[in-house]
């Protein structure tokens, strides 16, 4: 089935995403009418999507941001694919937010999270390759004189096959460019596609080899100066007073300056003597309100929140309360879910040039319009004198995207060195003392089975912390924060439940502790899948059936989830028993528009944990680089495993504890397991890669561990646990 | 003062003795693939070679650096990305975000150079630099195909 899209429908999706984008940070952002096409005679840009130089070399603009995930390489391969370029002759480069902005955001949303770098651009970029290729169809068409139907493109070439010419695109560019752009453009079938969907290399990976790709952390200016910064550790917190002389004379220090009320920053000519000196510098915090607050008080409100009577609903079938009230036989379990640190390798870092006519910052950002608005708010600044380089990151996982306060802490900096451009570094122990964490949440369970061992009522009650109600208020809905049931809601195309239960609750009552939360890539489908997968095995093994048929009886409404968990389980070996000692587990969860599930292997030896291996599967709708899905699942456990075994920050005297990878342990490649990853991409919806595996990562291996040793384990890191 | 063989290269430097090598590699020398990732030789992200041997060079303080050993970083390891190592991380397409994995590189040419054909055991001790993207399986691929063609070029 071709699609035929209107072009007016690219104005729809711009206005839905400026309405999401530019207010989120209270702050006006005025459109200005686009000056034309920065495209030189030389390397003409034949729309906003594709520039041809006259060598055929095509650049591919990429409006999302990569930090790993492969979204450069699958974005350039959708736009390749319409064009009808030769793959070969393939770069890309970002456009800026700036540009954005003054081109009434021709290149849509720059925002880089939720598995949505692909999902939710890929027909405006393929509709952007597609109207390019026909310009440069009808460019030729008009040089020779003969009807644009009669000429084709491929691989780089127009040809008119009637008259045996044929042109390269590179000396069709600068003709192309002044075609007026097709009303409407037919998109290829996904059957019939060349380019993408194919297991394509990646296009950044040569510069990762030899030291040449340049992070955030390795940006050179002329005359730059290097910043080190110290937050006030105690949340809520603020600076007191420091001692800015007793550092003063320190070699290479520049300069010692308050960066807002809550930190304080040395400026120097290199990072570590900035560092150096910061170490020296006697500061006397405000240490604030929270002083009392500690990991056990924070359990101690989650604890209330679980039996308390306020709730927001977020799923309701049937009357889970009188079904439970009357039911025979009632399970109930209480599973706890700590703080996380993204740990990006990377540290926080920005740089910023300062003059009080313009404000330009180079920043490794997941979205790089909330760097410039951030920017433009901390400079004081119109907005359309600020401008934001975007610079490839060392690892985002959801930290670098909605949070931009290295961003604000930079320009903060660098307006009391007006002329210079600093460079801001967090060491790690400041990255680690100022996270914005994966929440803490603690779900009650309770189920009821019927003599036949079905499941006939199900109540999920959540306490915990809301991520929109600290960082996104406009997200909320009359007070409930949507994102807290990922993967539990009964409809959308986000993440809905895989089961059918006639009485279910599923609710939340927001706890909300004053640590800083934010989106951490999976965000609370982490948590909710932990909860409902874990809770499954717990009501099957009570019911004395079989995890995966006690699965499947709940399942028959729910197709898709069910093909991923039998692919996991058939692949695994399920029905056939697992080598001596070794024992599995299974969880299954649709999140980000994805169904994803996991089996797993692991055999317990003396209180030793070893995961020998998993198989992960994921539907993704359509699958744009193979290749890429596969790395991105093998990495999601990685990521999902160091939660299970080891992520927490725990909060003492109202801060964190944890400063280092010494103390906030992560997997290392000794205790990583074999992933095998299957693909079964079912055609009709977009679903995201990036994040949705992470979730059964948990689950999976939490239910082979009490295979292994019939301990249930309920609450996160597996560390705190003894196994023997 | 101090004098270091950088990549080949004698080079005199202005430093403070206590300035561990990471960050005059990357802020005096100008050789920024060698990266910082946790300053206490937790995470392997500055992992360089000292006279052929994988060091963590953000504890070592420059001053421990002898004025003939030879430091080869990422830049040094080839001049054209030709190491048997990088040749087989573009083979296998290894890096994610990449930030660690010049340090991945250096670990794991250094124990190449210790233990030219390592077994899971061997990469499994040795190789215990942190990645928050989650290459290791990829990692581990790589290590063994550069082992072979190692194997391959001296019996060659």
């Amino acid at each position: 089935m071709n699609a035929i899209i209107s072009l007016s429908r690219r104005s729809f999706i711009i206005g839905v995403a400026a309405s999401a984008g530019g207010l989120s940070l209270g702050f006006n952002v005025p459109f200005i009418k686009p000056a034309r096409a920065e495209g030189s005679e030389a390397a003409p840009e034949i729309n906003a999507w594709v520039v041809i130089r006259p060598d055929d070399t095509v650049v591919i603009r990429i409006a999302r941001s990569e930090m790993g995930q492969g979204t450069l390489t699958g974005l350039a391969q959708l736009v390749a694919e319409e064009l009808n370029c030769d793959w070969a002759k393939v770069t890309t480069e970002y456009p800026s937010p700036a540009q954005n902005l003054a081109r009434d955001r021709v290149w849509g949303n720059f925002s880089t999270g939720g598995s949505r770098g692909i999902r939710e651009s890929h027909e405006y970029v393929r509709i952007g390759g597609a109207v390019a290729r026909e310009m440069l169809i009808a460019a030729a068409a008009a040089e020779w004189g003969v009807p644009a139907s009669e000429c084709t493109a491929r691989m780089g070439m127009v040809t008119h096959a009637a008259s045996d010419r044929a042109t390269f695109y590179g000396q069709l560019a600068a003709a192309a460019a002044r075609m007026t752009p097709p009303a409407n453009v037919t998109l290829k079938d996904p059957k019939d596609w060349t380019i993408a969907g194919k297991p394509l290399p990646r296009l950044d990976t040569a510069d990762k080899l030899n030291g040449s790709q340049v992070y955030g952390a390795d940006l050179k200016l002329p005359n730059m100066l290097n910043a080190a910064i110290r937050a006030c550790p105690y949340f809520g917190g603020k600076v007191e007073s420091f001692d800015a002389a007793a550092v003063a004379a320190m070699p290479g220090v520049r300069t010692v300056v308050q960066v807002d009320e809550t930190a304080v920053a040395i400026v120097a000519d290199t990072w570590w003597r900035a560092k150096t000196a910061l170490d020296a510098l006697p500061i006397v915090w405000d240490e604030g309100p929270n002083r009392q607050v500690t990991s056990a008080s924070i359990a101690a409100m989650l604890e209330e929140g679980l039996a308390a009577n306020d709730a927001f609903i977020g799923a309701k079938q049937g009357d889970a309360g009188a079904a439970l009230s009357a039911a025979g036989r009632t399970i109930t379990a209480t599973y706890a879910f700590p703080y996380q640190n993204h740990a990006t390798m990377e540290p926080m870092n920005a740089t910023a040039l300062y003059t009080p006519e313009r404000c330009e910052v180079w920043v490794p950002t997941q979205n790089g319009e909330a760097s410039l608005a951030a920017a433009a708010e901390a400079a004081g600044l119109p907005v359309q004198q600020c401008e934001v380089h975007k610079i490839h990151l060392g690892g985002g996982f959801g930290r670098r995207g909605n949070f931009q306060d290295y961003v604000r802490q930079a320009v903060s900096i660098a307006k009391q060195v007006p002329g210079t451009p600093v460079k801001l570094m967090w060491s790690r122990e400041e990255d680690m003392l100022h996270g914005a964490y994966h929440p803490t949440t603690r779900c009650r369970l309770t189920g009821a089975l019927d003599a036949d061992g079905n499941l006939t009522a199900l109540h999920m009650r959540i306490s915990g912390q809301s991520i929109l109600a600290a960082v996104r208020p406009q997200g909320m809905q009359n007070g409930m924060d949507p994102v807290v049931f990922q993967g539990l809601v009964l409809s959308g195309t986000e993440g809905t439940l895989g089961y059918t239960v006639d009485n279910l609750l599923v609710d939340h009552a927001m706890r909300n502790p004053p640590i800083p939360p934010g989106f951490w890539r999976g965000v609370n489908l982490n948590q909710n899948a932990l909860y409902v997968e874990c809770f499954m095995d717990e009501l099957a093994h009570a019911a004395g059936v079989d995890p995966l048929a006690f699965r499947r009886k709940l399942m028959a409404k729910h197709p898709k989830h069910l093909a991923v968990l039998e692919a996991v389980a058939e692949r695994i070996g399920w029905d056939t028993p697992p080598a001596a000692g070794v024992h599995r587990g299974l969880a299954q969860i649709m999140g980000f528009g994805s169904y994803v599930a996991a089996a797993a292997e692991v055999s317990v030896t003396d209180g030793q944990l070893r995961i020998h291996r998993i198989v992960a599967a994921t539907d993704p709708g359509h699958v744009v680089n193979p290749a890429q899905v596969e790395r991105q699942v093998e990495g999601s456990f990685v990521y999902g495993l160091s939660a299970c075994i080891y992520g927490e920050c725990t909060v003492n005297g109202g801060r964190m504890e944890q400063e280092n990878f010494d103390s906030y342990e992560v997997l290392r490649m000794a205790e990583m397991p074999d992933v095998e990853t299957i693909i079964l991409p079912s055609g009709g919806f977009w679903g995201g890669v990036g994040e949705p595996t992470i979730a059964v990562a948990a689950p999976a291996v939490l239910n082979a561990i009490f295979a292994a040793t019939g301990k249930r384990i309920r609450t996160l890191p597996l560390k705190n646990h003894d196994l023997a | 003062m101090a004098r270091l063989i950088i990549n080949g290269t004698p080079r005199d430097i202005e430093v403070d003795p206590d300035t561990p090598l990471l960050w005059v590699i990357r802020e005096q020398i100008g050789l920024t693939g060698t990266k910082y990732g946790c300053g206490v030789a937790a995470c392997g992200a500055c992992t360089i070679h000292i006279d052929g041997v994988a060091t963590r060079s953000c504890v070592l303080p420059v001053s421990a650096v002898e004025p003939d050993q030879q430091i080869t970083t990422i830049e040094g390891l080839s001049p054209d990305s030709s190491h048997p190592v990088q040749q087989a991380w573009l083979a296998l397409d290894v890096p994610q975000c990449g930030y660690c994995q010049a340090g991945m590189i250096m670990a794991a040419a250094g124990l190449l150079m210790q233990n030219p054909n390592p077994a899971d055991e061997d990469i499994n001790a040795e190789i215990t630099n942190i990645c928050r993207c989650g290459t290791y399986n990829r990692v581990r691929a790589a290590i063994k195909l550069a082992a072979k063609a190692g194997e391959a070029t001296q019996r060659g």
